[in-house]
């Protein structure tokens, strides 16, 4: 809501300058996001008639004027401008002006004919931006005036934002009341003036829908002239608002909803066929509204209608067909109150609003229709002329104002400032709020203008905005104290989180909406979530993988030149919109040097088993099981899933290479995800004592099938379950010579241990003769 | 006799300061001391001495033999020393060169700021909660007393889901405030959580983008009033800036879902700047959620995680956070 400053003070004038009246309201909770002066700062710029003009002898552009600026003597001023002429008034700038852009006037000679000052257009004053001549006043403006004064240039434009629940708030009257209140300065009385019906013309009206439209009040005007211009100070009230001019009567009807809130409109009589009345849209109807929008109507759209199609559509907009336009010349005002339900979110559904929906959808004053449409009536009088019928009006059942309780004691428990009765009154009664107290208990009748005060602690927020949020004092709490709890069979994600950093990742964040082409590629998803309203196509659907942001990542750092990148991502996929479809992902991505490029660590790019050795430290101390897979982002013979416990928790593996030139990417890049729920739940941590006896150490090289994995020889070892095998680890693996072709050389490390006695050599040799059985069993042979 | 012990000694520790070969140390031992050496010799002619000679003439001699010794250890002792310091010098690195191995990583930004907050909060004992990105329009709206219509859903542009029904839409949460109802369905008082998270609005320019983050925070018990929440908010927002004397106001606003809400603004070198928005939890919210409004009270509050991030590192655009270029990320390690 924009608004001049000077217009509000004409309601009400506290003493206060202007940026203590915005701070005023901003702290009371109407923010002046915008404070601005309607003008640039000027000086010694006066009203000015130009008595004469004589073309300048040396240029053919220029004249020589003399310049009445209300003293004895006229000024001589050179001008350029095309439509200087005898008689007319315009600002001029006098020797010592300073205009704005740092521009000073001073005594010079223009083309040898000396000039004493500026004849000046709007855009040289700042006021428009228009350029193309001299700014020429009524033929009325007092010569000698300051142009400022003259123009009411001294103001400001306050613009406020404004939060939903105070409607009331949404014009000059309402700003006025509030300063009111908060400042205890008096509030000049309306004084508007019931306007004597001179004619008996009326329209029958009907409230079809009373719950929707419960009052409406509407009156003909006759013979106005609607080409009437609107007057200065109305344009420029209008102006300073943000609302253009167009038309007196439209600007009436415009200034009437900025001064007292109150949405009006106005109806060419001659196109109304018969009575009007407020019913909601019938299947099938149409109408063409101002904008020239065709709409077609639903069953809850609220429209004004005559008796043969909807005129209006109530609250939003007014028909195109029904509208004043030139030739018009009787009108019917309408000024109703239409329930704010009925009118929010229509504008949305229709894709435009109105000052007027705005207002209506968040409460508009039902006491004020008539004080607004007698309002208008005059103005449209004293602009367009015209005779008034009587003012018609019907009433239904308008909203309920229950009163309100407020407890004094309920005041201290929910601010935590104890006041007492009276206090809290005499706050309540600065608002214009009808207050009775009993006992601890205030009852308090809310204004029609009010739409937010409903239950107590409406009013205490009322009661704290007004003794000032900034005077409720801060002070340590009473309440009760709680240590948190510290589950020691849970890993926090900041764990987790260093885990990564530790293993030299850096964490990304990337969008949670994506291509829907990456769903289907990076996780085989045809049916992802759909947004209905999507930003971009490129993030039209919800992932149900992270791993397609990381891709996208790393092809925007390759494209930045970097040559590793390494990252990770937590965050929420989507295989559903249930709330448990929707688990947290812990994703990394690595790609370039296993390490970074430095000496003496070789050049070796990052393989599946880098990242495999990641994904190990995130399950530590469980293990998993790596089992081939298929899956449609990575390469299928460099990829695994994880298995633990059982259950598939994620996957591992390098890109598929067909997905390389695809993403346009340098090469592919070894990828992991994994269910962040998995790596959360620890198991509960029970010491084992250590055994105090030496342990023995043997190796085996065993001889296998290329394709045997090596994950089912320690399998087959662990099943024998021997307790003097402390650990089996395989710590090479050797393809070459003297081993054949097809075959690979896999050592093991076996650990033996014994917790109740020295290891002696026939132990040792039984347990590793059953070890080498078991590797006979998978098709080994013993390398020797 | 006895001179030519001394000559003998002479020679012999000369041959041993001569010697810069650990073995063949050994064998001038060997020359002078050992079966065969020739003060050995000397010892052996004791024996033939008479008795009075042979008292002087063997102190004497093993004198010489005492100092050979002496002098033997001592040259190995240098020898050792001189082995090590060679060795020590050949082995010297060039401790300038960059340590070797895998690097470390780094967090992004606005999980720093994120953790930041919820240690600083934990501090006071606040739980962490969480809870869907898809919301039922039921959580994100109207246990949150916006009903449908409501204005203040043109405050935040929602994204919707396909699948949403139109008694049951499903949206993109616009806020994290959803989680204090998730939360306070399952749990009665006291309630002491924060809940940060992603939340999406349709919106997209260098300030607001379609995805960013917030947190929430919720405490209601039987006597929280709007003081406390002055307290703790102005006591987080002057340990997170590190700033004992920031300057820290409240200005009445509107949230449907608090009752008296206030906007959270703090002093900047440039003015007033807005931070979060807070209020005391409306008794339609408790009484949605099955809380005695009577008995407890309560107050919430949200702020912009992203917006904490750049005020604390001085980021000027928003969309640096989601661009995940290292070159910005790795400032952050």
């Amino acid at each position: 809501m924009q608004f001049s400053e000077q217009w509000l003070r004409t309601w009400v004038n506290p003493a206060l300058d202007s940026e203590a009246l915005a701070h005023l309201l901003t702290m009371a909770g109407l923010e002046v996001e915008e404070n601005d002066p309607a003008a640039p700062a000027f000086s010694q710029v006066f009203v000015a008639e130009v008595l004469s003009v004589q073309k300048h002898p040396d240029a053919d552009r220029l004249n020589v004027c003399s310049v009445n600026v209300g003293e004895a003597e006229p000024l001589q001023i050179v001008c350029g401008a095309p439509n200087v002429a005898p008689g007319i008034k315009v600002p001029c700038a006098r020797v010592g002006a300073a205009l704005p852009g740092d521009f000073n006037i001073k005594q010079a000679k223009v083309r040898g004919i000396e000039s004493c000052g500026m004849l000046c257009s709007a855009k040289e004053l700042g006021i428009s931006d228009e350029a193309s001549g001299l700014l020429i006043l009524p033929a009325d403006a007092p010569v000698g005036l300051s142009i400022r004064d003259y123009l009411n240039l001294d103001d400001r434009l306050f613009t406020l934002k404004l939060t939903p629940n105070r409607a009331d708030c949404l014009s000059i009257r309402g700003i006025a009341r509030e300063v009111a209140a908060l400042t205890g300065t008096e509030l000049d009385p309306i004084g508007i003036a019931p306007v004597a019906a001179t004619i008996s013309d009326t329209r029958k009206v009907t409230l079809a829908a009373s719950d929707a439209c419960p009052r409406y009040a509407g009156r003909v005007v006759k013979s106005v002239n609607q080409a009437a211009p609107t007057p200065d100070w109305m344009k420029q009230r209008l102006e300073r608002s943000g609302v253009r001019a167009i038309s007196a009567i439209v600007d009436i009807t415009n200034y009437v909803l900025l001064e007292l809130g109150q949405p009006m409109h106005a109806f060419d009589l001659a196109k109304l066929q018969g009575g009007i009345s407020a019913r909601f849209a019938q299947a099938g109807e149409t109408i063409k509204l101002l904008n020239d929008k065709e709409l077609a109507l639903e069953p809850d759209m609220l429209v004004i209608a005559d008796e043969a199609r909807p005129v209006a559509l109530a609250g939003i907009m007014g028909g195109a067909e029904s509208s004043v336009e030139a030739g018009c010349r009787d009108i019917f005002l309408e000024s109703a109150f239409f329930t704010p339900g009925v009118i929010a979110g229509k504008a949305r559904r229709i894709g435009f609003g109105s000052d007027s929906s705005h207002r209506f959808e968040r409460g508009v004053d039902f006491d004020n229709c008539i004080v607004a449409l007698e309002r208008a009536t005059q103005l449209v009088l004293d602009i367009c002329g015209g005779e008034a019928g009587p003012v018609v009006e019907e009433t239904a059942q308008l909203p309920a104002r229950k009163p309100v309780a407020l407890r004094v004691s309920r005041v201290a428990k929910v601010l935590g400032v104890q006041l007492s009765a009276d206090e809290i009154l005499g706050l309540l009664r600065r608002l214009d709020l009808a207050c009775d107290i009993a006992g601890d208990v205030i009852t308090v009748a809310p204004p029609s203008f009010r739409f937010d005060i409903e239950i107590e602690e409406d009013l205490i927020e009322e009661v704290a905005r007004l003794f000032g949020y900034d005077n409720v004092p801060v002070q340590p709490s009473s309440t009760r104290l709680f240590m948190l709890p510290q589950p020691g069979n849970r890993r926090g994600k900041a764990a987790l989180r260093n885990l990564m950093v530790g293993r030299d990742y850096q964490e990304s964040v990337t969008y949670a909406f994506v291509e829907e082409k990456w769903e289907a590629d990076f996780a085989g998803n045809n049916q992802p979530v759909k947004l209905i309203n999507p930003i971009a196509s490129q993030m039209s659907v919800m992932r149900s993988t992270l791993l397609g942001g990381l891709i996208n990542a790393l092809k925007y750092n390759q494209s930045r030149k970097h040559e590793r990148v390494r990252l990770f991502e937590i965050g929420r996929i989507f295989n559903s919109t249930a709330a448990d479809g929707q688990p947290e992902k812990i994703a990394g991505l690595a790609w370039g040097g296993r390490f970074a490029e430095q000496w003496g660590t070789g050049k070796e790019s990052v393989d599946f088993f880098d990242v495999k050795a990641d994904v190990e430290a995130l399950l530590a101390p469980r293990t998993a099981e790596f089992r081939r897979t298929s899956h449609p982002a990575l390469h299928p013979g460099r990829s695994a899933e994880v298995v633990v416990d059982g259950a598939v928790i994620g996957v591992l593996g390098e890109l598929h290479p067909k997905w390389v030139p695809v993403y346009d990417l340098a090469s592919a890049p070894v990828v992991f995800e994994l269910d962040l729920a998995a790596l959360t739940r620890i198991d509960a941590i029970r010491a084992t004592p250590v055994s105090k006896f030496q342990p023995v150490r043997r190796d085996l090289a065993l001889i296998v099938e290329e394709n045997l994995p090596a994950e089912s020889l320690v399998k087959a070892f662990d099943s024998l379950d021997n307790p003097l095998v402390t650990a089996i680890k395989l710590f090479d693996v050797y393809r070459g010579k003297g081993v054949p072709e097809g075959r690979k050389s896999l050592a093991f490390k076996v650990l033996l241990q014994d917790t109740h006695k020295t290891l002696t050599e026939s132990d040792v040799d039984a347990a590793i003769a059953g070890i080498i059985r078991k590797a006979e069993d998978c098709g080994a042979t013993l390398r020797v | 006799m006895t001179n030519n012990v001394q000559a003998i000694l002479a020679q012999g520790l000369a041959q041993l300061a001569a010697t810069h070969d650990p073995q063949e140390l050994e064998n001038v031992k060997a020359h002078y001391v050992g079966k065969q050496g020739s003060i050995t010799a000397l010892l052996k002619q004791l024996a033939t001495l008479p008795p009075e000679e042979k008292k002087t003439f063997g102190a004497t001699v093993n004198q010489a033999k005492q100092a050979f010794e002496a002098a033997l250890v001592a040259r190995r002792e240098a020898l050792a020393a001189e082995k090590l310091a060679a060795q020590l010098a050949a082995e010297a690195l060039d401790i300038t060169q960059p340590g070797r191995g895998q690097g470390k990583g780094g967090l992004h930004p606005v999980t720093l700021v994120q953790q930041r907050i919820e240690a600083l909060f934990s501090s006071l004992g606040f739980e962490v909660a969480d809870g869907p990105e898809i919301e039922t329009d039921f959580h994100n709206f109207e246990a949150l007393n916006i009903p449908k219509d409501h204005p203040a859903r043109a405050m935040q542009d929602t994204f919707y889901v396909e699948g949403s029904t139109p008694e049951a839409p499903l949206v993109l949460r616009t806020h994290t405030s959803p989680i204090q109802v998730r939360y306070m369905l399952e749990h009665q008082p006291p309630i002491k959580i924060i809940a940060p998270g992603r939340v999406y609005r349709v919106d997209s320019d260098a300030t607001h983008s379609p995805m960013f983050h917030q947190m929430e925070g919720l405490w209601v018990d039987e006597n929280v009033s709007f003081a406390d929440l002055k307290s703790v908010l102005i006591d987080f927002l002057r340990k997170f800036f590190e700033q004992d004397d920031l300057q820290v106001r409240f200005r009445p606003s509107f949230f449907p879902f608090t009752e008296p809400s206030a906007e959270i603004d703090v002093l900047g070198a440039r003015g007033w700047l807005e931070v979060g928005g807070c209020g005391m939890v409306h008794p339609n919210v408790l009484k949605n959620v099955g809380i005695d409004s009577e008995k407890h009270t309560g107050f919430a509050f949200g702020i912009g995680l992203d917006r904490f991030a750049m005020l604390y590192y001085g980021v000027n655009d928003l969309r640096l956070f989601f661009e995940n270029d290292l070159g910005f990320l790795e400032q952050f390690r």
